[in-house]
Parts: structure tokens; C-alpha cells; sequence
């Protein structure tokens, strides 16, 4: 069990209500997501029932659970990968639909083949360009790539067979694609899983800058409870729905966490 | 036609190339050899070798097909089976729960069983038997127009698949959500591979079809070092297999296609201890 260490949120809504409205000038196209009633069901199995929240920028919303609690189902719900019900709107600060958002996706693990010979810039610049990269990379690209690497300090791992990275420089260069172009909507799917101390603080100290200096809405998928205490601003505690949403000290105290995490022998 | 002969005359004048059946064979095998060079390399990265032996099985129930349709050249109906063939493969894999290479395996003994049981019917497998191990002697010029076209759509189709299909082989959700559309392209891949597979198999052979697409990719992945060179060595070693292997079985009297297969296993063996660790 990891032990909890719950720092003061950053942003100034203790009971866990929103703000309306975004900052001033705040660089963001996307103010919210609302997230209404909405259920996944794979043949007779319902995978997610009545699930309603809000994603706001500026902010990191934690899903928290138990395995098989949704979690992930919910984030591929987002990513428009499977069929749902119910409603999921994007809604800019003036309450209008928000046009063309982005959304960035750094997935749980990869499983690939890691004898492959494709290095990060190949890998990068295949996701960023249709121009096939047996044909080489252009220059363009070439700097492109190397500017979002340099933003999640992974710059100097360009020419590295992706299949030799470590897991924390794995999870750094996907930051680093997930976040070109800017996304509006960031999606870590338990983005650090096998990643050492160091990797660990070093991916979170980034995601966290990228929150406040741009604003972004953030949604993290984590079993680290010590991690979404300290970086979340919101903690949605799901089982199979929503069973508790609010700020991180208001959900680590509810009797619902108490529930789903000890009395029912939940593993963390 | 002459013209391309004169110029191989005057650029190769070697005995072996006096031959017409033998120009033929050196042009086949260097419009074969670059497309399994370029396809290989993803079947490889998306862990297709078993696939691609399954669907050069199926190339017998093409056949089978043709004979009990009565259709003149088999061709169309081989064609025809390998598409769906690999595209059910495909669909089945995505839609159960169990293993792909039970899946690809109860499809690949069904395919062959398929074939043997109607092409033996009255003792006439020996008609048929040249499609095991292929023959590459026998290409004529309509077949190398077919080959040629081939390579050249397969070229066009690569150069939209290669991006999308290496992003999806590291992770599908990934690509997902980049905006690729990750089973579009796998089928789309596999009925490239299909049709590769389908227009080489009498030149080639069914026993002897996937060691073509997959040896020189392992070779090329002992040396790349990007993405870019994986390719190219992957196409370099296909070809340097396919012409040294020719003119070896030329001179040894032996099956054309078991000879590059061969010489494309050395490269992959001399290649080896390059590999970086």
C-alpha cells in the first residue's frame, strides 16, 4: 500500500466545484469536458454505467479504482476508440462547443517489438508526417522532432533504437509525441507504470509545468495514490461508475474509498 | 521487349544470359525480389511470418477453386482466394479471443487440406506439383507485364502504408489516436501481401513464398540502424539473393527459388554478428 501524502491542491475550490470560467487569456481553447451519462457495454457485459464528470483545464483529474473499475475503459470512451451512450461535450469558456479539440495520448505499456531497428526520429517523425520515412527525414521534421523532444528533455535519445530506450525514457519520448501538436486534452493512461524514482518525478514535474504554463486538461490514470495526491486537482474514484469525485483529501477520506480500497480487498 | 534483351546482352554478357527463358527469369526476379524486400520488413515488424505461410498455402485452394470452376488460368481464382482468405484471417483475429497463430494455423490446414483434397482427386497432383516449389524458367513476357504492374501499385500503396503501419506495430490504441486508422491498414496490408504472394507463387513456389518475404528483412535487421536502412538493405539483400541465387541454380541445375532462399539465409547468417546487442 502506498502511503499517502496529501499536499495542498493548487487551485481554490476545497468542496471540489469548478471554476465557471477560464483565467484571462488563459491559452486554452478548451475550457471543459462534460462527461453525461455515459455507458460502454460490450455484448451482455455493461464495462461502464451512468458515468457523468467534468474535465477542466488547467486541471489534473485522476481516475482512481480498483482493476477492471472502468478506468481505461472511459479513456478509450474519450479517445472516441469504442462505441458508448450518453453524452461527452467540449465546451469552450463561453459555454459553446469548442472547435477541433486535440487530444494527446500517452498509452499504459508497449508491448512491441523491441529487436525493431526504428529509432525515436523515425517513430516521431512516421506520427507527425505522411511523407514515408524510408525516404528520409526532411530537415523541417528533423527540428520539429527535436524541439518536442527537448520539451519533455529527451533530445539526446533521437538516434536511439526505440526498442533500447528504459521505461522512463519510453514514457518521456511518448510525452514528448502526445504533446505534438499541442493537445487541449492530455490523456495519461498509468503513463510511469515500471519506471524508476527519478523517471517517475521527472515525468510528473513536466506533466505539471505543462498544466499551468498551458493550461491544459489533464485526465491521469494511476494506481500511484502517493502521485495523484500530490499532483491532482481532482480525484474521480470509480467502480464501474462514479462512486466519488472531488478534491484529492475529500476522496482519500470517504467512506467510498475506504470501501473500495480495504474493505473489499482491493489491490491497488 | 527486344529492347530491354539487347540492353541486358550488351550490359551482361554472360553465357547464362543467351537464353530468352533466362532474361525472362533475371527480369522476374528483379521485379519480385524489391516487392517481398519492401513488405517483408513490416511483416516482420508486425510479427506476420506465420501469416504470410498461411497465405501461401492458400494458394493451392486457389488453384483447387479454379480447377473445379473450370476457369482457363488459375490465376484469377488464386487471386481472388488469397484476397478474402486474407482478409477473413484478418477479421477472425481481430473479433476472438484466441491465439492468432491457432487462429492462423486451423485456417492455414484447412486452406492446404482444401487444396490437396480436390487437386489429388484421380491421382492428378503430379500436374500441380510444380507450384510447391515453383519455377521461375517458365515466366513469359505477359507475366513479366503482370509482375511490373504489381511492383509499381505495390510501390504507390507502401508509401501511404509505411508511416501508419510502423506507428501501429509499436502500439494500435497510439496510432489510434493519431488519427490512423489501425485495422484499415492491417487489412490493407495483408491484402497487399496477398496479392504480392499470389502474383510470385508459380515463380516461386508455395513451399518456399515466405521465406523470401521474411529472410531478407531478419538479414536487413541484423545491419539497420533506422527505419530508412531497414528498408534498403531489406531490398538490397532480396535482390543480391534473387540474382546470385538465379544464376547459382543456372550453373548447378537446381530449383531456382530454393537457391535464393538459400543465399538470402547466408546473408542473414554472415549478418549475424553485426546485430547490435
Amino acid at each position: 500500500m502506498t502511503q499517502i501524502t496529501p499536499k495542498t491542491p493548487r487551485h481554490q475550490h476545497p468542496d471540489g466545484a469548478h471554476p465557471t470560467v477560464c483565467p484571462e487569456n488563459a491559452p486554452c481553447r478548451l475550457c471543459r469536458i462534460e462527461v453525461d451519462h455515459l455507458s460502454v457495454e460490450m455484448g451482455k457485459q455493461v464495462l461502464l454505467k451512468d458515468v457523468s464528470l467534468h474535465i477542466h483545464c488547467g486541471e489534473l483529474t485522476a481516475l482512481i479504482g480498483t482493476n477492471g473499475a472502468g478506468k481505461t475503459t472511459l479513456l478509450r470512451a474519450l479517445l472516441g476508440q469504442i462505441e458508448y451512450t450518453g453524452t461527452v461535450r467540449h465546451l469552450s469558456s463561453d459555454g459553446r462547443p469548442a472547435a477541433e479539440v486535440r487530444t494527446g495520448y500517452v498509452p499504459q505499456q508497449l508491448e512491441f517489438d523491441r529487436s525493431s531497428p526504428v529509432t525515436v526520429m523515425d517513430f516521431m517523425a512516421a506520427s507527425l508526417t505522411p511523407r514515408p520515412v524510408f525516404l528520409g527525414v526532411s530537415r523541417r521534421m528533423r527540428e520539429r522532432v527535436m524541439a518536442a523532444l527537448t520539451r519533455t528533455h529527451c533530445e539526446t535519445l533521437a538516434s536511439r533504437p526505440l526498442g533500447a530506450l528504459s521505461g522512463g525514457e519510453l514514457q518521456r519520448v511518448l510525452l514528448a509525441l502526445a504533446l505534438t501538436p499541442q493537445p487541449d486534452l492530455l490523456i495519461l493512461d498509468e503513463p510511469v507504470s515500471g519506471v524508476d524514482q527519478n523517471g517517475l518525478e521527472s515525468f510528473y514535474q513536466t506533466v505539471d509545468e505543462l498544466r499551468r504554463k498551458n493550461h491544459m486538461a489533464i485526465l491521469l490514470v494511476s494506481h500511484d495514490l502517493d502521485v495523484v495526491a500530490r499532483y491532482a486537482d481532482r480525484v474521480v474514484l470509480m467502480q464501474g461508475t462514479v462512486v466519488r469525485q472531488g478534491s484529492p483529501e475529500a476522496v482519500f477520506a470517504s467512506p467510498e474509498f475506504e470501501q473500495v480500497f480495504y474493505t473489499k480487498g482491493g489491490r491497488l | 521487349m527486344n529492347a530491354i534483351y539487347a540492353v541486358m546482352e550488351a550490359l551482361l554478357p554472360f553465357e547464362f544470359l543467351r537464353y530468352t527463358f533466362m532474361k525472362n527469369a533475371l527480369l522476374a526476379i528483379l521485379l519480385i525480389t524489391p516487392l517481398f524486400g519492401m513488405l517483408g520488413t513490416m511483416a516482420v515488424d508486425n510479427k506476420m511470418a506465420f501469416f504470410s505461410d498461411a497465405l501461401g498455402h492458400s494458394a493451392l485452394t486457389g488453384i483447387a477453386l479454379g480447377v473445379v470452376l473450370g476457369l482457363q488460368s488459375q490465376m484469377v481464382s488464386m487471386l481472388l482466394f488469397g484476397l478474402v482468405w486474407a482478409v477473413l484471417i484478418t477479421f477472425v483475429k481481430h473479433n476472438s479471443r484466441m491465439s492468432a497463430d491457432t487462429i492462423i494455423s486451423v485456417f492455414s490446414s484447412t486452406s492446404i487440406a482444401l487444396g490437396l483434397v480436390v487437386l489429388s482427386r484421380g491421382g492428378a497432383f503430379a500436374k500441380y506439383s510444380s507450384v510447391l516449389v515453383g519455377d521461375v524458367l517458365s515466366v513469359t513476357q505477359g507475366d513479366l507485364l503482370a509482375l511490373g504492374l504489381t511492383l509499381l501499385a505495390a510501390c504507390g500503396i507502401w508509401a501511404l502504408l509505411f508511416n501508419p503501419l510502423m506507428i501501429t506495430s509499436v502500439n494500435a490504441p497510439l496510432a489510434k489516436s493519431r488519427g490512423v486508422r489501425a485495422h484499415g491498414v492491417e487489412y490493407a496490408f495483408t491484402a497487399l501481401v496477398a496479392v504480392a504472394v499470389m502474383m510470385s507463387i508459380r515463380w516461386v513456389g508455395v513451399m518456399l513464398i515466405n521465406s523470401l518475404l521474411i529472410v531478407p528483412a531478419a538479414a536487413s535487421r541484423n545491419v539497420a540502424r533506422s527505419a530508412a536502412s531497414y528498408l534498403w538493405f531489406s531490398v538490397l539483400f532480396s535482390l543480391v539473393s534473387g540474382v546470385t541465387g538465379l544464376v547459382l541454380s543456372y550453373y548447378l541445375n537446381t530449383s531456382a527459388g530454393a537457391a535464393i532462399v538459400l543465399v538470402a539465409a547466408l546473408l542473414y547468417f554472415a549478418t549475424l554478428p553485426l546485430r547490435r546487442k
